[in-house]
This record gives structure tokens, C-alpha cells and sequence, in this order.
């Protein structure tokens, strides 16, 4: 355990004042290892509210470039940014905004030569990717290796995110399959409001924090959704479908697989 | 007629109905982009032609919504 110094009890104070995480709730915090796939839409603001939460260790995974067309949502990177690593550029936000966290960078694609490596090291994966063969890559490795993560999913005005434990509903549970290539939407059909972005990876961020400290019920056997058009949420009941093909009575995927991208996301990355 | 409830709203629908005629009465647009429950329970695509609706049951759409860092 940790002991907390003048300064850690002065910063983390409105965490400690809530009765239901406290010291012990807060120190739980410092002591965690989360993983971030993707330092764009979702991964910023998972990043940014993880880091000053006070997350001990925060490892980033994102291949790409900081570009122009990003800063409309990606709010962990600055107009000075453009033209630098997304992970190098998210990782100085974190150390500025909380010097206390340990950032990792993966300036690499995950897929299914580095996923189980890079994700054993982490005690909670959130997904912040934009596309299917990433997050079905992410369940299928955190359900192998048994590790708890957050979905999160945005399209135009819509979000969805569920989280993952051991023995709870998986995204194959729900989803069996990548969609054909052809059907996801793209690029010009596509697009999102930046602020979507926040509303979901808020969520996030908070239930990875809710799964830390014990608080409250996560959001596992169920499929949050909403539309930000409305402002309508909705909690669809899933469950563990036995003929789940991952986590089922008689599972067939016994290795991580690299499904093809559609084209729009391997331009636009 | 009889009620059944889509996402959580009622809809008033004629019967017989399976799910196939079902999606295509919502205009969703792009069917091979949700996934279906009805009463909680997964529904195999290649059942949708099959499965008959009925008074009262509930069918969940769960739409693929892909889209973080780049979309
Ligand atoms: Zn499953």
C-alpha cells in the first residue's frame, strides 16, 4: 500500500471526501495499471480524467500522428501537436496534469502478435479504438487472458460502451462477427459530434475508476446506448450466450485473429 | 394486431411477423449492422426468417458502432 503525502491527500481530497472510495478507495486507484488502446476520441478523455484521478500507471497504445482533422474531439492534443506521436503527445499532458502517473507508450498498431504481451501487463484494457478488428482483437485477448475492460463505440450523434468481466457477457456474446467490410459506414457517412467523444469516454473513465475502488454496479450483461440527438439512454440486458464462440459452452477461437480493415479506417488512421 | 416492445418503446404490429419483416418495417438501414435479442435472448442471423414473433415480446437492436480515434 501506499502512504499518501500532504500533497497526494491535498490533490486526491474531493476523492477522499466520498465516503464510498476514501483513503483506501484512493490508494487503490494509485496502485492500478490500466492500458489505453487508441490516444484519439475516446482515448483522450479516458486519459485526461484517468491521470488526474491518480491512476499509477497508465500505458498508451496509438501508431499514429497527431493530425489537424483530430484536434475537433481529441482534446488530449494541442494545435501544437500536429505532426507528433499521438502517445508522445498524450503522455506530456498526463505527466503535466499529474506527475504522479507512469505512462508507458506503444507507438505501434495492436494486433495479434503484441496484444496478449502488451495487455498482460495491465490490470483493466480500455478500448478507445475506431474500428472492429481492433475491438474485437481486444475482447478476444482480454477474454484469454482474463482480463476486465471497457467498450466503447461512437457513431454521428450515437455512443455505446459496456464493460467486460471475467464470465460476464463479451462483445462476441453480442456481436458474433466483425461486420462485412463493405457495410461500415464510410468515411463521408461517418463522422461524429467531438463532444459524443467526452459523454462516452467519461463513462469510461469512470467505470474503470467504479472497478478500482468497488463502487457501485458496472456496467457488465448490459449495453449501455445513447443518442446524443435526444439525449435518450438506454440499457439493453445482454448475457453470457452459451453458444458464445469465444466464451461459450464450446468455444472455436483458440487464437487472437487480425481481421482486415476497412479502407476508410486504414486512410483516415 | 398485437404490442411488442423494440428497444424499449411499444410498437403496435400485425402478426405473423418474423424478425426480417420486423427490421425491414424499422428501416434500419443497414442490416447486416445489428445484432438482435429477442426476450434477451441472442437471435442467429440466419434464423431471422425463422423466428415468429409474438404478443408481448420484447427484441433488443444492437447496432455496431465503431468510432473513436479516428471516425
Ligand atoms: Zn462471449
Amino acid at each position: 500500500m501506499i502512504d499518501l503525502t500532504e500533497q497526494q491527500i491535498e490533490r486526491y481530497s474531493r476523492h477522499i471526501l466520498l465516503q464510498d472510495v476514501g483513503v483506501e478507495g484512493q490508494e487503490k486507484i494509485m496502485n492500478a495499471r490500466v492500458l489505453v488502446v487508441g490516444a484519439g476520441g475516446l482515448g483522450a478523455p479516458v486519459s485526461l480524467y484517468l491521470a488526474a484521478a491518480g491512476i499509477g500507471r497508465i500505458g498508451l497504445v496509438d501508431a499514429d500522428v497527431v493530425d489537424l482533422s483530430n484536434l475537433q474531439r481529441q482534446v488530449i492534443h494541442f494545435t501544437r501537436d500536429v505532426g507528433i506521436p499521438k502517445v508522445e503527445s498524450a503522455k506530456e499532458k498526463i505527466q503535466a496534469i499529474n506527475p504522479d502517473v507512469q505512462v508507458d507508450t506503444y507507438r505501434e498498431f495492436l494486433d495479434s502478435s503484441n496484444a496478449l504481451d502488451i495487455i498482460s501487463q495491465y490490470d483493466f484494457i480500455v478500448d478507445g479504438t475506431d474500428n472492429f478488428p481492433v475491438k474485437f482483437l481486444i475482447n478476444d485477448a482480454c477474454v484469454m487472458a482474463g482480463k476486465p475492460f471497457s467498450h466503447g463505440g461512437i457513431l454521428r450523434f450515437h455512443g455505446q460502451t459496456f464493460t467486460h468481466l471475467p464470465g460476464t457477457a463479451c462483445y462476441r456474446c453480442m456481436f458474433k462477427e466483425p461486420p462485412p467490410a463493405g457495410a461500415v459506414p464510410t468515411c463521408s457517412q461517418a463522422g461524429v459530434l467531438g463532444a459524443i467523444a467526452g459523454m462516452l469516454g467519461t463513462i469510461q473513465a469512470a467505470e474503470t475508476l467504479k472497478y478500482f475502488t468497488g463502487v457501485g454496479e458496472l456496467l457488465t450483461n448490459r449495453l449501455l446506448t445513447f443518442d446524443a440527438k435526444t439525449m435518450q439512454f438506454n440499457n439493453i440486458k445482454v448475457r453470457p450466450r452459451a453458444s458464445c464462440e469465444l466464451c461459450g459452452e464450446h468455444p472455436t477461437i483458440d487464437h487472437l485473429i487480425d481481421y482486415e480493415q476497412a479502407a476508410c479506417d486504414l486512410k483516415h488512421h | 394486431m398485437a404490442k411488442i416492445y423494440v428497444n424499449g418503446e411499444a410498437q403496435e404490429v400485425t402478426l405473423p411477423l418474423n424478425i426480417s419483416e420486423l427490421i425491414k418495417n424499422n428501416n434500419v438501414q443497414q442490416p447486416e449492422m445489428v445484432s438482435v435479442q429477442v426476450n434477451e435472448e441472442f437471435a442467429e442471423r440466419d434464423e431471422w426468417d425463422n423466428i415468429q414473433l409474438a404478443e408481448g415480446d420484447t427484441v433488443d437492436f444492437l447496432y455496431f458502432m465503431g468510432g473513436g480515434s479516428a471516425l
